[in-house]
C-alpha cells in the first residue's frame, strides 16, 4: 500500500515536471521543473532498493548539472523563447511518428508484461556491493570514465575560456 | 489493490522518454534542448535500475556510468554554447548556421 503511494505520488510528480519543462516558456522555470523531477525519480530509485543511485542522483543531477544549467541560463540572460509558426513537414511527418513510435512502446510494454513484481524494503543496491562491482568486475570501464571526464573538463575550460590571442595578431604588450 | 510491477516502472520511464524526444525536437533555445537530453537519460536510468531489481546489480553500475557521461556531456555543451553565444548574441537553434555553406 505504501508502495503504491509512493509510486504513484512520485511517478506523477515526475511525468508532471516533465509536461511543465516542455510548456514554460522561460528556461529558468523548465530547469526549476527539471529538479522537480530529478527529486522525484531519486525516490523512485528508493522505492527500487537503489540506494546508492538515489544518493548520487541528487547529489550530481538536482546538484552539481542543474546548477551549472541555471548558471549558464542566468549568465546568457536567455529571455522568454519565441514561437515560430512551425513548418508543414514537421506536422506530416511529425504527428504520425508520434503515434507510430506510442504504439510500438506500448506493444512492447504490453507483450513484456508481468516481468516481475518489485517489493518494498531489503534493499540490494547498498554503497559497498556497488563499489565492490565498480572496483572488481567494472574497474577498466571506471578507469575509462575517469580519464573522459578528465578531457571533458579540459574540453569545457579551453571552449568556455577566453579566447586565446592567436600569433597572427599583434599583441598589446609585444 | 494493484502491486507494482517492472511494468509500472517502464511506463513512467517511457513517458518521460517520449516528453524528452519531444523537447528535442520542438524547443528552439539550445538550453532547454540540453536539458530535454537530460531528461531522455533520465528516463534510461529508471529503465536500468528497474530491471536491475530483476536481474542483478549491473544495471545500477549502468546507470552510474549514465550519469558520469551525462555530467561530461552537460558540462562540454555548455561549454560550446557560450563560446558560441560570444561569437553569434543567440541561443536559437535555427540561427545557429555557421557550418551552413
Amino acid at each position: 500500500m505504501l508502495h503504491l503511494a509512493l509510486f504513484t505520488i512520485f511517478g506523477a510528480v515526475a511525468v508532471a515536471g516533465a509536461v511543465n519543462l516542455l510548456v514554460q516558456r522561460h528556461p529558468i522555470n523548465s530547469a526549476l521543473s527539471l529538479i522537480a523531477v530529478m527529486a522525484s525519480l531519486s525516490v523512485e530509485y528508493l522505492l527500487l532498493g537503489a540506494e546508492f543511485v538515489a544518493a548520487v542522483q541528487v547529489i550530481v543531477y538536482a546538484g552539481a548539472i542543474m546548477v551549472l544549467f541555471v548558471f549558464v541560463i542566468m549568465l546568457l540572460n536567455a529571455g522568454e523563447e519565441e514561437l515560430t509558426r512551425g513548418s508543414r513537414v514537421a506536422i506530416l511527418v511529425g504527428i504520425p511518428g508520434v503515434l507510430i513510435g506510442a504504439v510500438l512502446i506500448a506493444w512492447t510494454l504490453v507483450q513484456h508484461s508481468g516481468t516481475g513484481e518489485v517489493a518494498i524494503g531489503a534493499l540490494p543496491g547498498r554503497p559497498e556491493t556497488i563499489g565492490w562491482l565498480l572496483f572488481h568486475d567494472f574497474l577498466l570501464p571506471f578507469e575509462v570514465t575517469s580519464i573522459l571526464v578528465l578531457i571533458a573538463i579540459m574540453g569545457a575550460v579551453v571552449l568556455a575560456g577566453r579566447p586565446v590571442p592567436t600569433s597572427q595578431q599583434p599583441r598589446k604588450e609585444a | 489493490m494493484v502491486p507494482i510491477t517492472t511494468l509500472h516502472y517502464l511506463v513512467v520511464a517511457a513517458a518521460l522518454f517520449v516528453l524528452g524526444v519531444i523537447g528535442v525536437l520542438t524547443r528552439r533555445n539550445v538550453v532547454v534542448v540540453l536539458m530535454s537530453i537530460e531528461l531522455i537519460l533520465n528516463a534510461v536510468n529508471l529503465n536500468l535500475v528497474a530491471f536491475s531489481r530483476v536481474w542483478g546489480l549491473h544495471g545500477q553500475i549502468f546507470s552510474i556510468f549514465v550519469i558520469t557521461d551525462a555530467a561530461a556531456e552537460a558540462a562540454v555543451g555548455l561549454g560550446i554554447l557560450i563560446a558560441f553565444f560570444r561569437n553569434k548574441e543567440t541561443v536559437n537553434v535555427d540561427e545557429v548556421d555557421l557550418l551552413k555553406w
